[in-house]
């Protein structure tokens, strides 16, 4: 049904003429096998990642890529892409019956590349991103279904079912990226528990040429006159497609609401009935928050939906799936090449289970206030959105969905000492700033990331580099233009850090803040490091 | 903040009566949205989650 997309067809891969050993296999090429694969491969790991079926996401699904998501890309060197095609939008406004309760605006400071959300249909993404992995020489086999699995202590062993025949390959690792009805998670037996939401939604995508009527903003509504009782979103995607979401109620019929004759009429008494639009794609989904207890299952381990599963307000889906990739990714390539032991794994689970706990808490709270069951929650619910419209204090009460924010891996045994107080601290993503590279405009984002790094507040100390840990590149910003170092014209580099003149930050290869030193001590640096890396195997116990 | 319990109202007919007053006329429904908001209100106006779960455990146990 999708106009404005035909979905590629990619062809087949042969089946290999013998069993076969390989170190890492992805499993699934949806959005976050394809992130973790091509992340792998830039570290310098090979990667055969086995999807079912021969294409990309079909229909849009995901639209709402965030900025940290953004960033994440941006390193993997797909972010302009994602800046050319998808549509920026910062503000989002909610409705209650026919008026305005609340307009919020997503990311009021300036001086980042990315900006706090792209909307982009999810084939885009994926449709990059194959392309990227196949530059960077990852082996896609499309059309090869994992048709058992079996788990072993030194990896595990698939039965592939692919168009010529079977096989049987051994993973030294297995990357569980099968989505959220994960095959792999369900024939290893792990339990995938947590709340199932009685409601239906419907989504339409439609496809309206010129002028509609609304901006480029995110809308929502509660109780609107055109859908009475129940809530409504608007977005726009790149193409001129609008993605309208309808709550149904839980006793809607998912076959017949798909139907033209029953979604037309829905969207015309939204849209008035001089809007001309055409149907791209519809879909009715209910939604769930459950996740896996750990990702780390051995020599296998899951990342994405296959993982944890939230409901789509607030877009923590998919954008916590890319944050699955790039937390793992490093530390997988860092043991894989000796660098770092094993242990170092364990991490993952430590940082992205609360990272998922909080995706879950908000978006279970999210659909609590939207979709209110019972009801005193129905009262308060309406309480708010009535008292929203004319009083200030109301209005960050109303949650038509939180948006997705970076994950902050506070407290995490990888962080090293603050060295300072204030700014980004270990375990926050670094924050991006402008600076200026030999006078030309550049984003100190682009010089950090793919490997350790260090951030020097200050000018270039040419001794500096080679008193550092072996791979740990030295990155000097300084307020002057000093050649050699990154300018930093606009101050706020140094301001989003709170460091002090010559203050140093350890960063790590997701970018992620390890540790802060006020003067930049070869011996404590090392330490850091070490305890960024190897460090974990004293603190974490399996 | 320790939530307080002493009897703090000078008048406290006069609360009573603002309060049923404050329902005259209303149907079950909007005398429950009208509550909700009181609620709100007041949530605000204490601004400190500690005391309100504290008066939300009284009420509870109270009934
Ligand atoms: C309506 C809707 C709206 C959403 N909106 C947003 C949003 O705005 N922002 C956001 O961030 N997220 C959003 N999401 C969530 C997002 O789409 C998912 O989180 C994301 O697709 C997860 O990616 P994944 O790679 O983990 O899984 P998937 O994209 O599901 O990929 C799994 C892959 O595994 C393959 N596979 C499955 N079984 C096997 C097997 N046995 N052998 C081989 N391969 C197999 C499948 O073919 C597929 O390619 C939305 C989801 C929905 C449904």
């Amino acid at each position: 049904m999708p106009a404005t997309y035909a979905n590629p067809r990619y062809a087949p891969a042969p089946i290999p003429a013998a069993e076969e050993r390989r170190q890492v296999v992805v499993g699934g090429a949806g959005l976050v096998g394809l992130t973790l694969a091509l992340d792998l491969a830039q570290q310098g790991v090979q990667v055969v990642v086995l999807d079912d079926d021969d294409t990309v996401s079909f229909g849009s699904r995901a639209i709402c890529f965030a900025k940290r998501t953004l960033e994440i890309y941006g390193r993997l060197g797909l972010g302009a892409r994602f800046l050319e095609k998808g549509i920026t939008w910062k503000t989002g406004r909610v409705f209650h019956r026919d008026r305005e309760a609340y307009a919020f605006d997503l990311l009021p400071e300036e001086g980042h590349e990315y900006p706090a959300f792209v909307n982009l249909q999810q084939y885009y993404a994926e449709e990059w991103l194959v392309e990227a992995c196949r530059a960077a020489g990852v082996e896609l086999r499309w059309k090869h279904r994992i048709g058992a699995v079996t788990p072993r202590a030194d990896g595990a062993t698939l039965a592939v079912e692919a168009p010529d025949g079977s096989y049987v390959l051994h993973a030294d690792w297995l990357l569980a990226c099968d989505g959220a009805r994960s095959f792999i998670r369900d024939s290893m037996g792990l339990p995938f528990t947590g709340q199932v939401f009685r409601d239906r939604f419907l989504i339409a995508d439609v496809v309206i040429k010129g002028d509609v009527g609304f901006p480029t903003e995110r809308w929502f509504w509660f109780d609107p006159p055109f859908h009475p009782g129940q809530s409504v979103l608007l977005h726009k995607q790149p193409d001129d497609v609008w993605r309208i979401d309808f709550q149904l109620g839980w006793d809607a019929d998912p076959e017949e609401e798909k139907r033209p004759e029953r979604v037309i009429p829905r969207v015309r008494a939204m849209l008035g009935e001089q809007v001309p639009f055409e149907l791209e794609w519809v879909s009715v989904y209910t939604f769930r928050c459950r996740r896996l207890e750990r990702f780390r299952h051995g020599r296998v381990i899951f990342a994405g939906d296959a993982a944890h599963q939230v409901s789509p307000f607030g877009a923590r889906g998919g954008n916590a799936g890319v944050q699955d990739a790039d937390n793992f990714a490093w530390k997988l390539a860092f043991v894989l090449q000796g660098r770092a032991p094993e242990a170092l794994l364990d991490s993952y689970d430590a940082e992205r289970i609360p990272a998922t706990d909080e995706n879950i808490l908000n978006s279970t709270r999210s659909t609590e206030f939207i979709t209110p069951k019972g009801e005193a929650a129905r009262a308060y619910r309406d309480a708010v959105l009535e008292l929203a419209a004319r009083h200030a204090f109301a209005r960050p009460v109303v949650n038509s969905g939180r948006l997705s924010r970076p994950s902050t891996y506070t407290g995490s045994v990888l962080n090293g000492p603050e060295g300072w107080a204030g700014g980004a601290l270990p375990g926050t993503p670094a924050p991006d700033a402008p600076v200026l590279r030999e006078g030309a405009p550049d984003w100190l984002l682009r010089h950090l990331g793919g490997a350790f790094s260090l951030l020097v507040f200050g000018p270039p100390e040419p001794s500096l580099p080679g008193a550092l840990p072996r791979g740990v590149r030295a990155v000097f910003v300084d307020d002057a233009g000093t050649p050699g170092a990154l300018w930093d014209h606009a101050g706020l580099a140094r301001a989003r850090f709170a460091a002090p003149a010559g203050g140093a930050v350890l960063i790590r290869p997701d970018q992620h803040v390890a540790a802060r030193f006020a003067t930049p001590d070869p011996a404590a640096i090392a330490a850091a490091h070490d305890r960024a890396l190897a460090g974990a195997s004293m603190e974490i116990a399996r | 903040m320790t939530l307080d319990t002493r009897p703090r109202l000078a008048d406290p007919d006069a609360l009573f009566a603002l309060l049923v007053e404050a329902h005259r006329g209303l149907d079950a429904e909007a005398s429950r949205r009208l509550d909700a908001r009181l609620v709100l209100v007041l949530a605000n106006h204490i601004g400190d989650m500690d005391t309100l779960r504290q008066a939300i455990a009284l009420a509870r146990e109270a009934g």
